[in-house]
């Protein structure tokens, strides 16, 4: 007989019981982790249980790590606005663009937090010497709102405390402009900020230098603040498209260059710096794509697949053990635990899903049986050489794998060209194309698993009496 | 591979029509190609129009409108359009709504002709509003050209890799191509007679069949690879008639495997573009059109195509 090298070193070094009990607790897992919420609510006697099962989070590492196990759902399929945004970067030197670019992202995300938008999507795509932002706005629909609030170049200016301001007799009437008036240093005065380290203390802080124009203008204006008594009067509040972003004080008269220090730590003090940026480096914008995608549209599609997903699955599982028999519900075992681990896997990860995200899903349970058919017709073929069942079954594994393994890198490749994890311009960025490659390199991978490591060990397990024969 | 003839018939008999119209009127770009804008309408003849555009957009649309009544508007917006000079492509009722193709159009001006259909025609919901320039559109072709080369390339590389010898690779890739064929000539057809668009989403289905195809031909190759290991002489030093009678088994031996394989997807891909929704039932329509063309030009393309070029190149090296 023929020797059937090992093929996963590490699996086959467990006995096929313990393997088995890892595959079941890894299957327990899963479905924990891909339980909806369930509301539980009964009472019985004493017994009062108002609760709810499954949707849990998780947080691990102190918040390093969390989810809250909720699949994300594509723009596609939860409706709304997506807007592509050609950025115009021939103002700044090459260098400096991509910085300049994450200022351009930075202020797009203000705005469309100011828009109360649950699960905002802002991308920058480079596609060879061109710069785009890609908005998405789940679940908005009023177009020109949306464009009007993230069509524009970003502005940022420095106001000084107005001392005259008066309160309104309606706190929510008064506005944080009203306490500021302008100076007439903008943006353009800022050469670039950056963030820096106190010399003595290494406290985190920003550090911005001026063009000769706005050093001109920021000396006289510091040395009149820095006059003042009053504390609050001493406040040179910055502000980005009109909402202030840090409201220092003047300590110092400043002309050139400067610091702002204070409570930062290096997070917050990159992010002022940035936002700095988006002024010091003007970034003009323009509106070159816009799609508007109505959620019935989606969710009706969705319901729908999801429908036609079960029916060709209750017709695979039917196939299965019309054709295999006992080999055929076990194949059907493993693309139940299949499906399990790839559900749980997206709420993990998370993967977006769109539309041809789960066309991709279903296509891969089509594939993942693959796997199963390979290994059974090998079977079958060494039983009608007049092999033992036994060792029938381990020739076939062994003797499918290297199709198996050559077939699913092919379809790998594909998926790694289709998904562009480097980003490279020349080729496609587009999410829908992304969603459905993600998918499906999931599904290949999980089928590997489950094609052969479960269904293997299930027949070991359920088949010992037969080697005793 | 007595059959030779009869599979060279079955694959032009599909490939032939597809490739003439392929060639005389080409495939039918969606605006992700060709930039533009598309405009969706639903009519809404029953409620008042004093109501904002904005309280309609939210609103579901329960009342039901035949298609004749659809296609009724939709003739009676044609004129409206050319008396506006708003130069547009088409106006179809399809998915019980009013689908206009017209060149790059911005938000006020949409507006503008929301109005106007609401006034002159039919109150009018929007329901779709997509707008692409042109650049992003020739963009995204260059970059699926160069997707689907690389990609081929890669796997024909891996294939040459791992079979040690490039006709396999040279084989499998001509095996997708031949998929591709069918799929595009297909979509040719369709989009021809029926007005199908070929969209990002085809793109995929057209990389996932290639893919798909060369998972098939593997399975078939991987047997033959097996069969020449055993018989203990290199793929190099068989003859025609030794690589005929090894290819004659390996496709006999893998094809109940290849047919009940292929009925899995096949079942799933139905069921999903029969049940499926609107916006993927012809991408799941091109992945099973795609996949029926692979399952079957892995055993009887692929296969017969390697004793083809094994022959050509035993002449050349004659020579």
């Amino acid at each position: 007989m023929e020797e059937v090298r090992g093929k996963f070193s590490l699996i086959s070094m467990l006995s096929p019981k313990n393997t088995f009990w890892l595959i079941l607790a890894t299957t327990l897992i899963a479905a924990v982790i891909d339980l909806p919420k369930v509301p539980v609510k009964f009472s019985y006697g004493p017994i009062k249980v108002d609760s709810s099962i499954g949707g849990y989070q998780i947080n691990l590492f102190n918040g390093q790590f969390s989810r809250d196990l909720q699949i994300k759902k594509g723009l596609d399929i939860s409706g709304g606005i997506r807007v592509t945004l050609q950025a115009d970067v021939n103002a700044v030197t090459k260098d400096r663009r991509s910085e300049a670019m994450d200022s351009v992202k930075s202020v797009m995300e203000r705005r469309v937090n100011l828009f109360g938008v649950a699960e905002p999507n802002v991308q920058t795509v480079r596609s060879g010497e061109e710069y785009r932002v890609v908005v998405e706005l789940p679940g908005v629909y009023d177009t020109a709102r949306a464009l009007d609030l993230i069509g524009q170049t970003a502005k940022l200016e420095f106001k000084e405390y107005n001392p005259q301001a008066t309160l309104s007799a309606q706190p929510q009437n008064t506005k944080i402009d009203d306490f500021y008036r302008p100076t007439g240093i903008s943006g353009q005065d800022l050469k670039s900020a950056q963030l820096d380290f106190d010399s003595t203390t290494n406290a985190p802080q920003v550090a911005f230098e001026l063009t000769s124009e706005g050093g001109k203008k920021f000396k006289e204006i510091t040395e009149r603040l820095s006059q003042k008594t009053n504390d609050q009067e001493k406040i040179l509040g910055i502000f980005l498209d009109g909402t202030p972003i840090s409201t220092p004080k003047v300590q110092s008269v400043i002309s050139d260059k400067g610091v702002i220090n204070g409570n930062f730590t290096v997070e917050t003090a990159r992010d002022l710096a940035t936002k700095l940026n988006a002024g010091a480096l003007p970034v003009p914008i323009k509106v070159i794509a816009q799609e508007n995608i109505g959620a019935t549209l989606g969710q009706d599609s969705v319901n729908r697949s999801v429908v036609a997903g079960i029916v060709g699955l209750l017709i695979v599982a039917l196939f299965m053990v019309g054709l295999y028999g006992r080999f055929g519900v076990i194949a059907d075992v493993a693309l139940i635990i299949y499906g399990l681990i790839t559900l749980a896997l997206y709420k993990l990860i998370p993967v977006v899903l769109t539309l041809p995200g789960i066309a991709g899903f279903l296509l891969s349970i089509g594939m993942a049986v693959d796997g199963n058919i390979l290994i059974f017709e090998r079977i079958k073929e060494e039983k009608r050489a007049g092999k033992p069942l036994r060792a029938a079954m381990e020739l076939g594994f062994g003797r499918a794998w290297n199709s198996i393994r050559d077939a699913n890198v092919a379809t790998l490749i594909t998926c790694i060209i289709l998904f562009n994890p480097l980003n490279w311009s020349l080729l496609n960025t587009s999410g829908l194309v992304r969603g459905f490659a993600v998918t499906l390199a999931l599904g290949v991978l999980v089928s590997l698993f489950t094609g052969i490591v479960v269904s293997r060990t299930l027949i070991r397990v359920f088949y010992k009496e037969s080697k005793k024969q | 591979m007595k059959y030779k003839i009869l599979y060279l018939v079955v694959s032009s008999a599909v490939i032939v029509p597809g490739l003439i119209s392929l060639l005389l009127f080409g495939l039918r770009p969606s605006i992700d190609f060709t930039g533009g804008t598309v405009l969706g309408l639903k009519p809404t003849p029953g409620i008042k129009a004093d109501q904002s555009q904005a309280n309609l957009k939210q609103a579901t649309f329960s009342a039901s409108i035949s298609n004749t009544q659809l296609t009724g508007y939709a003739d009676a917006i044609k004129p409206l359009l050319e008396k506006n000079k708003t130069f547009y492509e088409s106006v179809k009722a399809e998915n019980s709504q009013i689908t206009i193709r017209m060149k790059e159009t911005d938000e006020v001006k949409k507006n503008e002709l929301i109005k106007l259909i609401s006034k002159d025609v039919v109150l009018v919901a929007e329901s779709r509003f997509e707008t692409l320039g042109p650049v992003l559109g020739r963009e995204l072709l260059s970059k699926t050209i160069i997707g689907v080369v690389l990609a081929s390339l890669l796997i024909a590389i891996y294939i040459i890799y791992q079979f040690k010898d490039r006709l396999f690779g040279i084989c499998a890739l001509l095996a997708t191509v031949h998929d591709s064929l069918v799929i595009l000539g297909t979509f040719s057809l369709l989009g021809h007679f029926f007005g199908i668009e070929v969209d990002t989403l085809f793109v995929t289905a057209v990389l996932t069949v290639l893919s798909f195809s060369v998972h098939d031909t593997i399975v078939v190759y991987d047997r033959i690879r097996e069969k020449i290991r055993l018989s203990g002489v290199a793929f190099s030093g068989l003859s025609v008639p030794e690589l005929e009678s090894v290819v004659d088994s390996a496709t006999n031996e893998t094809l109940v495997r290849s047919l009940n394989n292929s009925l899995t997807v096949i079942f799933m891909l139905t069921a999903l573009s029969i049940l499926g929704g609107d916006s993927i039932r012809w991408f799941a329509a091109a992945l099973l059109i795609g996949t029926i063309s692979g399952s079957y030009s892995s055993p009887f393309v692929a296969g017969p195509l390697l004793i083809v070029f094994k022959r050509l190149q035993n002449r050349l090296a004659k020579r």
